[in-house]
């Protein structure tokens, strides 16, 4: 099920933009996937993905280059059903979307608040990879889907709080310290 | 039969809406709507109830609950009819710098293009603001201008606006 990905360098950890940056509201422009400074950026957002708890995808607007690039991994979690591991696509877009559920969203550059969205659970996106330039189809279901459509909006320059479903469906962010973690800095 | 409003403003513990509520049970008074939520952590409650208790007997059995910390004020209501929206309901979601007289202006050019706000949440995170309101407007009311209008106020205002209609799954 996982996706064939070219050996990306190794990354550097960037910097994730909160807003309102104002980069966060720009539509990305398309790139070329071939090019160095793409592969490196897709290098870059891997890197600060896995380095971020709990982040399962990144788009490059929230490092501050506004571009058609994203990565996205839901390995392991447990509201993912389908899974393909580590994605990486360029010039991403949706084709294909159906059977919207309402689903609660967080976001690395809106770190305190979470809203209620209506996501398709059943979605075809296509995309090329980094290097090849490949173009791929990715079908895909739950969580994994949620999590591309939120990448690819943050590509498009939208974020979770455009899409909220109600003047109720925002919410401060509750932190749960369990035993172990009270008085954690 | 007498239906009252009453807000309970103030510093948040475990326990004020049972006091409440039972001070209001305890006066004969049916809780009809509420809303209840925290508020940069102060606690905030309005609600109507009704009943036969007048607005000073209320106040003076919710005395207790004060305890210093909360503010509580009562009043008399008339009843108002539940009108049905004619028109339809859009939700427009607002978020940017912080800076003053967002609600205002955006307010502003909602109620004059006919909009009706029937629900609103704002929050400011750090130096995030964010707004979502829920608008009712009038058949009558050109969608596409204001949204434009929305669109023009937004940018001056250094925004992001988004109107969109709501969705309503009728089953």
């Amino acid at each position: 099920m996982n996706l064939t990905l070219p050996t990306l360098p190794n990354g550097q950890v960037l910097n994730v933009l909160r807003a309102p940056s104002q980069v966060l509201s720009i539509s990305g422009s398309q790139v070329d996937p071939s090019d160095a400074s793409i592969v490196k950026l897709c290098a870059d957002l891997v890197a600060t993905m896995r380095v971020s708890p709990g982040c399962v995808g990144l788009a490059a607007p929230q490092v501050g280059i506004s571009t058609q690039v994203l990565c996205v991994d839901v390995s392991g979690h447990p509201k993912a059903r389908t899974s393909h591991g580590l994605i990486v696509l360029v010039n991403a877009e949706i084709l294909e979307a159906s059977r919207n559920e309402k689903g609660r969203e967080g976001c690395m550059s809106v770190p305190d608040l979470t809203g209620d969205v209506k996501r398709a659970t059943k979605i075809t996106v296509a995309g090329q990879l980094p290097l090849s330039g490949e173009r791929v189809l990715i079908t895909t279901d739950a969580f994994e889907a949620r999590a591309l459509q939120h990448e690819i909006d943050h590509c498009d320059g939208m974020l979770f709080l455009d899409r909220v479903t109600s003047a109720h469906a925002l919410h401060t962010r509750k932190v749960y310290l369990g035993p172990g973690n009270a008085g954690a800095s | 039969m007498t239906s009252l409003a009453i807000t309970v403003v103030g510093h948040d513990r475990p326990g004020i809406i049972a006091q409440a509520a039972e001070v209001l049970s305890g006066c004969g008074m049916n809780l009809e709507d509420s809303s209840m939520t925290l508020l940069r952590g102060h606690f905030a409650m309005t609600l109507i109830c009704a009943g036969e208790a007048d607005a000073a007997a209320v106040e003076a059995a919710l005395q207790p609950l004060l305890n210093g910390s909360l503010d509580v004020t009562v009043r008399e209501v008339p009843e108002e009819p539940d009108l049905l929206p004619l028109g339809s309901t859009y939700l427009v979601t607002v978020h940017g710098a912080d800076r003053l007289g967002i609600v205002a202006r955006l307010a502003g050019v909602i109620a004059e293009a006919g909009g009706n706000i029937t629900d609103l949440t704002t929050r400011l995170s750090g130096t995030l603001y964010v707004l979502v309101a829920e608008v009712d407007v009038p058949q009558s009311t050109d969608i596409e201008s204001l949204q434009a209008r929305l669109a023009d106020v937004s940018a001056e205002l250094g925004v992001d606006c988004t109107m969109r209609l709501l969705e309503n799954d009728q089953l």
